[in-house]
């Protein structure tokens, strides 16, 4: 028999963690610091528009491009929020959540052999998207004395001739990292001379503790070179409704649109009716998460550093990302020990680039108690382990 | 700050001093003198406990009464109601707006015990028009907490 798989597809290695997450999962009552989503509940006056939908028989398709209702609201949102001005019939589409949206900009974008620019640590997916859209991922290694922020001689150092698109994931999974204006205005000159497009996956963009998130797509020159992504997941808890979008120019949306139509047809109609009662009503509710997430954020920074392990201030998302390199251990090595020995699961920094090396995901999207809980357990870990 | 320490402890009042300064980014002077502060002013009015009786083998019922009363010159409604509050049952006086005046909300061990309260201290105040009393069946929700929350952490226990 021929052999019946793409090997594109097959060489691409499986995400770190997953391999994790078997491991995981066998080891019942363990306390988890691991996961990429909000504790808190989709706020109820939200999951009640999406009922309410579906009591009404919205059940349909809806546009390739989502509601255009949803999509005048994305628009204002952004507007309001991060200063960008996009058109919602034009510039505009919604997709199922933003992973689809940074899969279609790549296969849109990209021809083979093309360069991308990506910055690690940083979310799983961006590298086996770039494989399976032809390109090829340049990756640059973020460093702690930065605070995993991208600087102007990375990026030039990075930059060749068959360069297109660079990935910026800010505020970052798994660092926390965020990039201030000034920081995004040094490389912004870059981008532009360079004649480079930038996709910028803003997902934790409500997630910023201390100065508000600002998008490069604000600045001038910029926003006919980048596709923003962002969606409902982090900042309205809504994770599993699988909703998000993709603002850009319009030559590139329209052909977003063109594959989107083609391989998904629209986003679930339920979720964007949901949706529009978050971008409406929701920002009391995003206020009070990003507070409860902050306190946390203080509490797992001042804990950790207390302990003797460096860990650099995140200002964003919701994980913070201490050093373990005093310990003598790998990440890898850290985590399976701490599984077995305290029973509480992190994720080794390496799930998100070999240069997570020495590094650990930890998660605040947990109650204080909890996080009190699992902390306790950390610190007898690594009492127990320093030399 | 007061508001972010309220926001907080009205959720868990477990948390000492020195976490929530932590959390606030401020010190644990200044969140121990907030709070003094705030419990002279009577902001923060207590630390009780929420407790569900109902897992415990003696019984507690709860009644819900509505009470229709004359206001008294002078002192509108207040006098009638502390005279009502200050018996150890009642649990809860509101004033209100609407068909009746007076909410008052009384544990008692039992129906009898309750009724008893009801006819013979509540009933027979002369300020006292008419009385209604509701018994409550199940609580679902108090003070902002579910009661019967048997629900679980649904996620997925890693994820990118």
């Amino acid at each position: 028999m021929r052999n019946p798989l793409n090997n594109k597809i097959v060489g691409i290695k499986p995400s770190g963690i997953r391999k994790f997450f078997d491991v995981v999962s066998e080891m019942k009552d363990a306390i988890s610091l691991g996961v990429g989503e909000p504790d808190f509940e989709t706020p109820w006056h939200i999951r009640e528009e999406g009922i309410y939908s579906l009591e009404k028989g919205k059940t349909h398709y809806s546009s390739n491009a989502g509601i255009k209702e949803l999509r005048v609201e994305i628009c204002r949102y952004l507007k309001r929020r991060f200063d960008l001005d996009y058109d919602p019939l034009k510039e505009t589409l919604v997709t199922i959540g933003g992973s689809e949206a940074i899969d279609m900009a790549l296969r849109v974008m990209l021809e083979e052999g093309d360069e991308v620019i990506l910055p690690q640590p940083s979310y799983v997916s961006y590298e086996p998207c770039v494989i399976m859209a032809g390109g090829k991922p340049v990756i640059v290694e973020l460093k702690e004395e930065d605070e995993f922020k991208l600087t102007k001689q990375e990026l030039l150092d990075a930059i060749t001739d068959k360069t297109k698109i660079l990935i910026l994931p800010f505020p970052n999974n798994p660092t926390g990292s965020v990039m201030s204006r000034e920081e995004l205005a040094d490389i912004v000159d870059v981008i532009i001379e360079k004649d480079i497009f930038v996709i910028s996956d803003e997902i934790y963009a409500e997630l910023t503790y201390g100065e508000k998130h600002v998008s490069i797509a604000s600045f001038p020159g910029m926003k006919e070179r980048t596709v923003v992504i962002n969606g409902f997941s982090k900042a309205y808890a809504m994770t599993g409704w699988r909703l998000g979008y993709a603002v850009g120019p319009e030559v590139i949306i329209k052909q977003i649109l063109k594959l989107h139509q083609f391989a998904i047809m629209c986003a679930p109609s339920t979720s964007q009716y949901a949706a529009i009662e978050a971008l409406r009503n929701g920002d009391p509710d995003v206020e009070m998460m990003c507070e409860a997430y902050d306190g946390r954020r203080r509490f797992l920074l001042h804990e950790f550093r207390r302990m003797g392990l460096s860990c650099f201030e995140a200002r964003g998302a919701f994980y913070v990302f201490p050093c373990i390199k005093s310990l003598g251990m790998t990440s890898e090595e850290f985590a399976t020990k701490l599984l077995m020995e305290e029973k509480v699961a992190v994720v080794p920094g390496t799930a998100f680039g070999d240069c997570g090396e020495g590094f650990l995901r930890i998660s605040y999207a947990y109650s204080i108690e909890n996080l009190k809980k699992a902390l306790e357990r950390i610190e007898r870990f690594v009492r127990a382990h320093k030399h | 700050m007061k508001e972010k320490i309220l926001r907080i402890i009205e959720k868990n009042s477990k948390l000492t001093s020195e976490e929530l300064a932590i959390m606030l980014d401020c010190s644990r002077e200044e969140v121990e003198a907030a709070i003094a502060e705030m419990e002279i002013d009577k902001i923060i009015c207590g630390y009780p406990t929420l407790i569900d009786w109902d897992k415990l083998s003696g019984e507690k019922l709860t009644a819900l009464i509505e009470v229709k009363v004359t206001p008294q010159r002078g002192q509108g409604f207040d006098r009638i109601a502390e005279r009502i509050f200050k018996f150890d049952e009642v649990e809860t006086v509101y004033l209100m707006s609407g068909g009746f005046d007076l909410t008052v909300i009384i544990r008692g061990k039992s129906m009898r015990e309750v009724a008893g309260f009801v006819s013979e201290k509540l009933a027979p105040m002369e300020a006292i028009l008419s009385t209604a009393t509701h018994f409550v069946l199940k609580k679902y929700k108090e003070n902002g907490i579910v009661m019967q929350n048997d629900e679980q952490d649904e996620r997925m226990i890693v994820s990118p």
